[in-house]
């Protein structure tokens, strides 16, 4: 694959008026399936709304070890190149250990070995002792755990540049400030992305776009289900660097940066309609001292340490929290794309898988029926009243006064 | 199981803890959080009034909630003595007391959460508050927060010693605390609080070598810079800071050097001059503190007249969030105000009076006088962070440079050797929008240090504002989040968890399907029916 180095343009240069392919959404899924498009020599446009990765994708803990996903292994192939493959640091780091503080906890990491064994991935069981070894931090009161020889943790905010950069290194463009309002279509083909910096013509079309995507395909004729949802996370000051970062457990996920900081998040998320977004950034609740009770069980060592900030993310999950990635049923060149709140560390992968939809009409490396749309043929309209995934409590008054 | 229609793993059915609760929470006991809460106490409102103050030595040593750059005595050390100091130096503060408003110094608000859509289990408002005894939740009707001023941060080769320190900062050590360890300062700025902040140092006793101005004339108004000048203090217009230097280590700051500009701005040669000193006094902006305003959802805007971001008040100081008032600096600064308290005590009083009257404010915005503050703000820096040797850290706390901010380079413990074909740059980053600081943040880590950003943000916005030549209001504030004020993971713990919370903790989300493998699944996307062997 060469390498090609262009100009990278600036984003003064002319208006973008058409591309091959237009990606709309700039998070890690929607930036790295263009970043393979761009890769395979195809022009690709990203249209953002806001800030690439000011979504879940630069809010998250980093995690790499979603070992559920059919799009794990080949995640798990990729991460260790990703820096040399994109040209930029991606803090990519391997494995991840799991610390359980009770037998339930236990049980689900437990899953996990099982899940890696079956994938030919090694884990080994620990007693608190050896536990203590491998994570300085750690102290008496757990139960044990797992250390995982898969797996990993990498920076968000890094990684998601990183995709942005390669993309325009390989020619492609990403415009950020840039909404889409809506698109034109033609013999069953979406022709144009309709966008606050105008239309924008296209061959084939991309929905990647977060709590977004469900609004976007019912402009489209097609419903997608995706629920959004707030959660939250704290980071510390620097800590003595642990051999290995990836660790969590104890209901937390989240790693120690490669700075030192602890990073953690876990906790109640809340549930919220998608106008309720609008023009809102997510804030941090008490949620945060629950997070900070737990990372003083997880690492009493770290007891002392200072909690700097917090900050929270607005997610999507789908009725059964798992990706979709498929074509749309209603025009023939869209393809749709939700990682349902498990995007981040498999976005190496999962845009692999949506370029070889675009480009190829199938994913050649993973099989995808377990991400079909169609599973949600005949979904009751009130599914989200049905799970529970409703607002809390009475919708508050909107506390602007003007 | 769940209760059908409820997703127990979400906030629903959930509150957050609520330790104390209060009809008007004041935060700051300075003339305008002290006038509001009398006023409210008189008003027939119960009242707690919080302030920092005496802020602990471990927490001034890491430039939180000002840079205090080491130059505090022994005297900080012992709490009492300090509260002590406190008190005399206010005297409203008795006042306080003797109007029955519960007044709790050495506290810290560190979070203040209302209920918005999309947090909306906060359900009633809740400050978060900490104290030596540890951290409380209190829920209240209406706040007020009168959180002050603190300084701009500004590099150069030297800032990083003790004794460089900023202009609040000093002028707190020297009249609140009565604990300020320095004999000779030079005051950098001379905008109208930097001005007050010399007066007040000299009726400290300590000696002021000089006042540091970039421009061609003072800031500040004329009847402060000649009572400055009426005291001795040499005014140095059209200069800028070339070094601080440093005698024994451990003392740091003995001495600092400055040289004059050109109409160009541009260093003559030659024309250094040496002062002795033992502190360095950074003035060149007074920033209104609005962290627990901006972290709450409080609409700001960038008003140079008020002092840069400011929360968007109404005249009464009613911020856009219901309940949510801001009075004194941290509603904004100018120099009327910094020169006579009365002004911030008025804001403050008809804070109360919209409260307890409930009627929408009446009063005019005052009309200010214009501040180049964009000009003013990118002299300094441009003459100071740029045109230095570029070795200095705009942000300490992270070791970042200007350069690395301007390049968007990734921290130097990363090792990461940058193609010299693929320059990354503002330009390749930010495409077709303005600069964003906290973009920049995410990958250059400036403002993601313990001071949580106190002597970097502003430097970090001019530096975007000169590189992509658009003015400061179009630069974004950088966001704050809670806790405010660094907490420690043992005084966050909630130790009064709610069982609720405690029973259905989950790492994410509880959605059973989300942990299934595909072999678990069936060809429908479905799971699969699951055989007990």
């Amino acid at each position: 694959m060469t390498d090609a180095m262009q100009d990278r343009p600036t984003g003064t240069d002319e208006p973008v008026t058409g591309a091959d392919v237009v990606v709309v959404g700039g998070g890690a899924t929607g930036l790295s399936a263009a970043w393979w498009l761009a890769r395979a020599g195809v022009d690709v446009v990203v249209v953002e709304a806001g800030i690439v990765g000011f979504g879940a994708s630069g809010r998250n803990g980093g995690g790499c070890t979603h070992g559920y996903s059919p799009l794990f292994l080949e995640e798990q192939r990729l991460w260790p190149m990703m820096d040399d493959l994109l040209g930029y640091p991606t803090e990519f780091r391997r494995e991840r250990v799991r610390i359980a503080f009770d037998e339930a906890q236990m049980q689900r990491f437990e899953r996990m070995r099982e899940i890696g064994d079956r994938l030919g991935l090694r884990s080994e069981k620990l007693d608190p002792g050896q536990l203590k070894d491998l994570v300085p931090l750690a102290g008496d009161t757990s139960i044990g755990g797992y250390h995982h020889a898969f797996g990993g943790h990498a920076n968000p905010h890094r990684t998601v540049q990183a995709y942005a950069w390669a993309i325009q290194d390989h020619g492609g463009r990403v415009l950020q400030h840039t909404r889409v309002e809506g698109f034109r279509q033609a013999g069953g083909n979406v022709t144009h992305v309709e966008t606050t910096a105008g239309p924008i013509a296209c061959q084939r079309l991309v929905i990647a776009a977060g709590p977004y995507t469900g609004v976007l395909s019912a402009m489209l004729g097609a419903e997608v289900p995706v629920a959004p949802a707030r959660a939250e996370m704290i980071v510390t000051e620097p800590l003595p660097l642990m051999p290995l970062g990836g660790v969590d457990g104890n209901g937390l996920y989240g790693r120690q940066t490669l700075r030192g900081n602890l990073a953690y998040g876990g906790g109640p998320h809340e549930w919220f309609d998608l106008d309720d977004m609008a023009g809102r950034r997510p804030q941090s609740s008490p949620v945060t001292r629950g997070i900070a009770k737990r990372v003083a069980e997880l690492f009493p060592k770290a007891a002392h340490a200072k909690v700097i900030r917090s900050w929270a993310g607005f997610i999507e999950n789908t009725p059964d929290g798992r990706p979709v990635i498929d074509r749309l049923p209603t025009v023939d060149n869209v393809v749709v794309a939700t990682m349902s709140s498990v995007g981040f560390g498999l976005s190496p992968a999962s845009g692999h898988a949506i370029q070889q939809l675009v480009t190829d009409g199938a994913c050649a490396f993973t099989d995808l029926t377990t991400f079909s749309l169609s599973r949600f043929d005949g979904l009751d309209p009130n599914w989200r009243r049905e799970l529970g995934w409703v607002r809390s409590g009475p919708n508050p008054e909107s506390p602007d006064v003007g | 199981m769940a209760t059908k229609g409820v997703d127990p793993t979400s906030v629903s059915g959930k509150m957050p803890t609520v330790d104390e609760t209060v009809e008007l929470l004041v935060v700051g006991a300075g003339p305008a959080g002290c006038s509001a809460a009398i006023e409210g106490a008189r008003r027939g409102l119960s009242v707690i009034l919080v302030d920092e103050n005496p802020v602990d030595v471990e927490t001034m040593n890491e430039h939180v909630p000002l840079s205090f750059g080491g130059r505090m005595t022994g005297a900080v050390r012992n709490r009492n003595a300090m509260t002590e100091a406190v008190l005399a130096a206010s005297p409203l503060i008795a006042d306080a007391f003797e109007a029955g408003v519960d007044v709790r110094l050495g506290t810290a608000c560190w979070g203040l959460f209302v209920a918005t859509p999309t947090a909306a289990w906060v359900g009633r408002p809740v400050a978060g508050l900490v104290d030596a005894d540890g951290v409380r939740h209190v829920g209240f009707d209406h706040v007020i927060v009168a959180t002050g001023s603190r300084d701009m941060g500004l590099a150069f080769p030297g800032w990083d010693l003790p004794g460089v320190m900023g202009a609040v900062a000093a002028r707190r050590l020297a009249t609140v605390y009565g604990a300020l360890d320095a004999r000779r300062v030079v005051m950098i700025g001379s905008g109208a609080e930097a001005l007050l902040s010399v007066l007040d140092l000299l009726a400290a006793g300590v000696s002021v070598a000089a006042v540091i101005e970039v421009a061609d004339q003072p800031v500040g108004p004329s009847e402060l810079v000649d009572r400055v000048a009426g005291q001795g203090v040499e005014l140095l217009t059209g200069h800028v800071v070339v070094r601080a230097t440093g005698g024994a280590v451990a003392d740091g700051v003995a001495g600092l050097v400055v040289a004059a500009l050109d109409p160009d701005g541009r260093r003559i040669a030659g024309s250094e001059r040496s002062f002795d000193c033992d502190t360095v006094a950074l003035g060149v902006a007074a920033v209104p503190v609005i962290d627990l305003l901006e972290s709450a959802g409080c609409r700001t805007v960038f008003d140079a007249a008020r002092g840069g971001h400011v929360p968007v008040v109404a005249p009464g100081g009613a911020t856009s969030i219901a309940g949510v008032h801001a009075v004194g600096d941290a509603a904004g600064i100018w120099a009327a105000k910094s020169i006579d308290p009365e002004v911030a005590i008025a804001e403050a009083r008809r804070a109360v009076a919209s409260i307890v009257d409930g009627s929408p404010d009446s009063a005019e915005a005052p009309s200010l006088p214009p501040v180049d503050l964009d000009g003013t703000l990118k002299r300094w820096v441009q003459a100071s962070v740029i045109d230095a040797d570029g070795a200095s850290h705009v942000c300490q706390c992270e070791e970042v440079t200007a350069r690395d901010v301007l390049e968007v380079r990734p921290p130097r413990y990363l090792g990461w050797e940058a193609s010299t074909q693929k320059p990354t740059d503002l330009r390749t980053m930010l495409g077709n929008g303005p600069p964003s600081p906290d973009q920049v943040k995410r990958l250059t880590r400036a403002g993601m240090g313990t001071c949580q950003g106190r002597r970097c943000r502003e430097q970090v916005a001019v530096l975007l504002a000169l590189e992509a030549g658009v003015p400061l209001s179009d630069v974004a504030v950088a966001s704050y989040r809670p806790p405010v004020r660094p907490l420690r993971l043992d005084q966050m713990t909630d130790r009064r968890e709610q069982p609720a919370m405690t029973e259905h903790w989950q790492a994410w989300f509880g959605i059973d399907t989300m942990w299934l493998a595909p072999w678990e699944l069936g060809a429908d996307g479905r799971p699969l029916e699951v055989d007990d062997d």
